[in-house]
């Protein structure tokens, strides 16, 4: 980062002359604030539509209320699936001096919305990939991650760059006899070439679900701490 | 989406914010850009709006009025406010990147809150453009 350097928000641009201060290790750096000495990171929770993104952050919700002061922010339908989005901010405190919000979003999974799922998208710092690990989503889900690699496309960035962590969620329907497709599957189905962290878990009992977002933070963090000087 | 600011074009763009929009009166005045990240804002230290919740749904809801605009093959609308009891909102794109909203009170008319951001932005575009 250059002296003096207040916003900064990079994506990579196909001449590669973004500037002496461009990391190229990862495309996006998050949004820094040097004046409020703040920084700004966008979470967004993509995945197939029911397989558990926005329980995933009313969990954390539940679970951090203390820290989070703020109301999380809803747009669904009466039957509860997300139309547009839900937004939780989560403040995690200073690292290097600076104050780290990170900005969890999720996406409606459903087909239909794909502009607005891609508007979400927009400015993303990292992503959590939510699948459902019951069998009859296998399709799903490998539809659902192509259609991510499509629209980060869209804003010119790719799967394989932005900090990403696979979750593989409702790992408790195996308990209730439901048919729930083995690890190694769903690894083989959407993680063999990404090779991201990925976790078991399951959002409604809260299994894993904090790990899962400390390890996407993690990620991020460590990319941003590179250039935090 | 690629942008940098020194400090001083921050003072600068708070300094607009605050001759401009909050002297007149306005309640309350936030810079974002359309991925939700808040640049500035200011208020007149009676508001306790959620500035964080608030520039992700203003984002969200000027993207989604753009998709709109562009399906009836419309570049874009020019009037964005919604009119409420005691508060409005109006929003102003700033070039292609950026949104500034402003909450004002019933004292302060449309119009002229119109034209007051209408210069507003044009100052902040300056500073802004690369
Ligand atoms: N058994 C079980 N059910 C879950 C789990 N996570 C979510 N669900 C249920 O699955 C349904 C869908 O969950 P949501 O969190 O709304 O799914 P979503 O991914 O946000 O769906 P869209 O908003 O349509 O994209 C709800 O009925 C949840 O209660 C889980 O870990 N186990
Ligand atoms: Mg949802």
């Amino acid at each position: 980062m250059y002296d003096g350097l207040f916003v900064i928000r990079f994506s990579v641009k196909g001449n590669g002359s973004s500037g002496k201060h461009c990391p190229a290790r990862y495309l996006i750096l998050a949004f820094v604030n040097l004046k409020k000495k703040e920084v700004q990171v966008k979470v967004v929770y993509y995945g197939p539509g029911r397989g558990g993104k926005t329980t995933n952050l009313e969990y954390i919700y539940k679970r951090f209320n203390k820290r989070i002061k703020t109301e999380m922010v809803t747009i669904k339908t009466h039957g509860d699936r997300t139309l547009f989005f839900d937004f939780l901010p989560f403040d995690i405190g200073k690292i290097k001096g600076y104050d780290v919000k990170i900005q969890l979003y999720t996406v409606p999974g459903q087909v239909k919305y794909d502009s607005t799922r891609r508007l979400v998208l927009r400015g993303v710092d990292a992503i959590v990939f939510v699948a459902d690990s019951m069998k009859v989503r296998r399709e799903k889900n490998i539809l659902a991650l192509k259609n991510l690699q499509k629209n980060l496309l869209s804003y010119k960035k790719s799967i394989f760059k932005i900090p990403l962590v696979l979750q593989y969620n409702k790992r408790d329907l195996a308990d209730q006899g439901i048919p729930v497709l083995p690890f190694e599957i769903l690894e083989k189905d959407l993680n063999s070439q990404l090779k991201a962290p990925s976790f078991e878990a399951s959002a409604m009992s809260g299994e894993n679900v904090v790990q899962t977002m400390k390890q996407i933070i993690s990620m991020t963090m460590r990319s941003l701490q590179r250039d935090l000087k | 989406m690629e942008y940098s600011l020194g400090q001083e074009e921050l003072d600068v763009i708070e300094e607009v914010l605050q001759e401009d929009l909050l002297d007149l009166g306005v309640n309350c005045v936030f810079l974002i850009d359309m991925a939700g990240n808040v640049i500035a804002n200011l208020d007149n230290g009676q508001m306790e709006h959620d500035i964080y919740s608030l520039a992700a749904l203003a984002a969200g809801n000027f993207g989604a009025v753009s998709e709109m605009a562009k399906i009836i093959g419309e570049d874009e609308f020019s009037l964005l406010f919604h009119k409420g009891e005691k508060e409005s909102i109006h929003f102003s794109k700033v070039m292609a990147d950026f949104l500034l909203v402003t909450i004002f009170g019933k004292e302060t008319s449309l119009g002229f809150l119109r034209l007051k951001v209408a210069e507003a932005v044009g100052k902040i575009r300056k500073i802004l453009e690369p």
